[in-house]
């Protein structure tokens, strides 16, 4: 049975509800009571011409009548169907029904339909949640510190409630071990509540329109071909309905990166930059000087290359205030999600001294650290002329170290909450993981 | 014979339970709470099997886990995997980095024990 079948369910259900008659409707349109019944019970097809006299006649759009509120609902039911586990001829035998189903059972239909809608709700927030647990390192590195303290407190407490014949030393031993681990674990489960609570996440699990901006970025791996072209790409096409820019307020900012973008391709065409990028390597200096561009500029060509194109680099770019405004993860690097970053990362030391450019090889603080090589750079800009506010920019672009450790490592971390430099003489704020020197 | 165990372990209070634990099952226990020098560690120590956990300071227990499953000598010694995220997924890198045996953490002490003492042999 077609979906257009229900026509006439549509058109029993509208004349119903505006109290007509099947006689002075049958008239209206000039058919016979007995065929509109027939029509309204969906045993006869209606005419493009019928049904243009039936919409008229009931006040309705055609298409009200002809595909019905419905759509959704029949959308929503196979969605359900193609979700079901079953998979089994019989499954596939009731799809072939639902039209009937919907006809004879309406309110049952909208019901499994809304319950599959907000099935779909819940899976996409799981995925995003899934996402934010593996990306997130805040909420990595809280949900370490419990498992941990936990594990701790489970062990040593199973051997005290398990051992009669402990002896006292270990006994006391282990007391204060639970203690110490018990604090430890409401102090990380306090940060992580606190931290949940400020993050003010929406349900998508994305929390502000520059995370649905690096979701959408990470996707492409930061590489926007259609940009390259001579004729590029319009920008509106780019961004438009894409899924995870779902704020217009997201796609506000995608369309601020894309127009930088196009004006880095256009000043670093990609065929001479990555010549010239095989020549000299990726040192931001020297590639300025050959192509004759500005430093920013070449930061962000470098963050930006085809996938393997180029060393696998990470950039990071804040305003004067410090905030992250373009955050490019680079492996192993750690990016604060949310909050400031750590305050002796390179980015803020040429923030202070604009124009003045900084290389400096750094140490990421972790279980593991982690060497990089860091350039830095900032410049002022004067968008409003003599009269406007200055704005400056600060870029940060983060290599993979070479060769060996020198000891001139910058020490660094990510920020304050999660790096476990204890003796930090630039911290702000106590950190949830255990110190280290 | 006595049966050694190498407990790789940054966590103090984890490693001294499980220490406990192991001691009074009978075994020969030597720690080391550092991913860096950890192979030199097992090489020295020629443990029957090695209890290794994944997030240590210097190196991760993957990395470590590669490189032993590398050298002839160690490439069939037991390595039991302790790991503080349990998903399957992480199961599987472990398996393929070499691991014979993965429990999560937090772990029933009895599955420790369990676990090693088949590992062993005994």
């Amino acid at each position: 049975m077609a979906r257009s079948a229900l026509t006439g369910t549509r058109v029993r259900e509208r004349r119903l509800r505006i109290g007509m008659k099947q006689a002075d409707l049958a008239r209206a349109v000039a058919i016979s009571p007995a065929y509109l019944n027939l029509i309204e019970h969906n045993r006869r097809r209606v005419g493009p011409e019928l049904l243009t006299a039936l919409s008229e006649a009931l006040g309705v759009e055609e298409t009200t009548l002809a595909e019905g509120a419905e759509s959704a609902l029949f959308e929503g039911l196979r969605e359900a169907a193609a979700g079901s586990a079953s998979g089994t001829p019989e499954a596939a035998a009731e799809l072939d029904r639902i039209e009937e189903f919907v006809g004879r059972f309406p309110g049952w239909a909208g019901l499994l339909a809304d319950r599959q809608a907000r099935i779909g709700t819940l899976e996409r927030t799981v995925e995003a949640l899934s996402e934010r647990m593996a990306h997130d390192p805040f909420l990595s590195a809280s949900l370490h510190e419990v498992v941990s303290a936990v594990t701790s407190v489970r062990s040593t407490a199973a051997i005290l409630a398990e051992s009669e014949d402990i002896a006292p030393d270990w006994r006391e031993r282990f007391h204060r071990n639970i203690f110490a681990d018990s604090i430890r674990l409401s102090d990380a489960a306090a940060a992580l509540v606190a931290y949940l609570d400020a993050s003010q996440e929406s349900e998508t699990g994305l929390s502000s329109p520059q995370e649905e901006v690096e979701a959408w970025l990470a996707r492409t791996h930061y590489h926007l071909a259609g940009l390259e072209r001579a004729h590029p790409t319009p920008a509106e096409s780019l961004v438009s309905g894409v899924a995870d820019l779902a704020s217009g307020a997201a796609r506000k900012l995608a369309l601020a990166h894309i127009a930088r973008y196009r004006a880095d391709a256009l000043a670093l065409p990609l065929e001479p930059f990555l010549r010239a990028l095989a020549e000299d390597g990726p040192d931001p200096a020297a590639l300025a000087r050959r192509t004759g561009v500005g430093l920013a500029a070449v930061f962000r060509r470098l963050a930006t290359l085809p996938e393997g194109a180029g060393p696998p680099v990470g950039l990071v770019i804040c305003d004067a205030s410090g905030t992250l405004t373009f955050r490019r993860p680079a492996p192993g690097f750690t990016l604060p999600r949310h909050g400031a970053a750590c305050p002796l990362w390179p980015l803020y030391e040429a923030l202070a001294r604009p124009t003045v450019p900084i290389r400096a090889p750094v140490e990421m603080a972790g279980r593991v650290p982690v060497r990089f090589l860091t350039y830095a750079y900032s410049e002022p800009r004067h968008p409003g002329g003599f009269d406007g506010p200055q704005v400056v920019e600060a870029l940060m672009l983060i290599l993979p170290a070479s060769g060996a450790r020198t000891g001139a490592e910058r020490p660094i971390g990510s920020s304050c909450r999660i790096c476990p430099r204890g003796a930090c003489v630039a911290r702000r704020e106590p950190s949830i993981l255990a110190e280290s020197g | 014979m006595t049966r050694r165990v190498l407990l790789i372990e940054d966590e103090p209070h984890i490693a001294e339970a499980i220490r406990y634990l192991l001691v009074r099952d009978g075994w020969a226990v030597a720690s080391h709470g550092e991913g860096r020098s950890a192979l030199e560690v097992i090489r020295r120590e020629a443990p029957d099997v090695v209890v290794l956990d994944v997030i240590l300071p210097g190196r991760s227990g993957y990395e470590i886990l590669e490189e032993l499953r590398a050298d002839p000598d160690l490439t069939s010694l037991p390595v039991l995997v302790l790991s503080a995220r349990g998903q399957s997924s992480d199961r599987a890198l472990a398996e393929g980095a070499g691991a014979s045996r993965f429990i999560a953490k937090p772990f029933a002490n009895a599955e420790i024990l369990a676990a090693l003492r088949q590992m062993a042999g005994a």
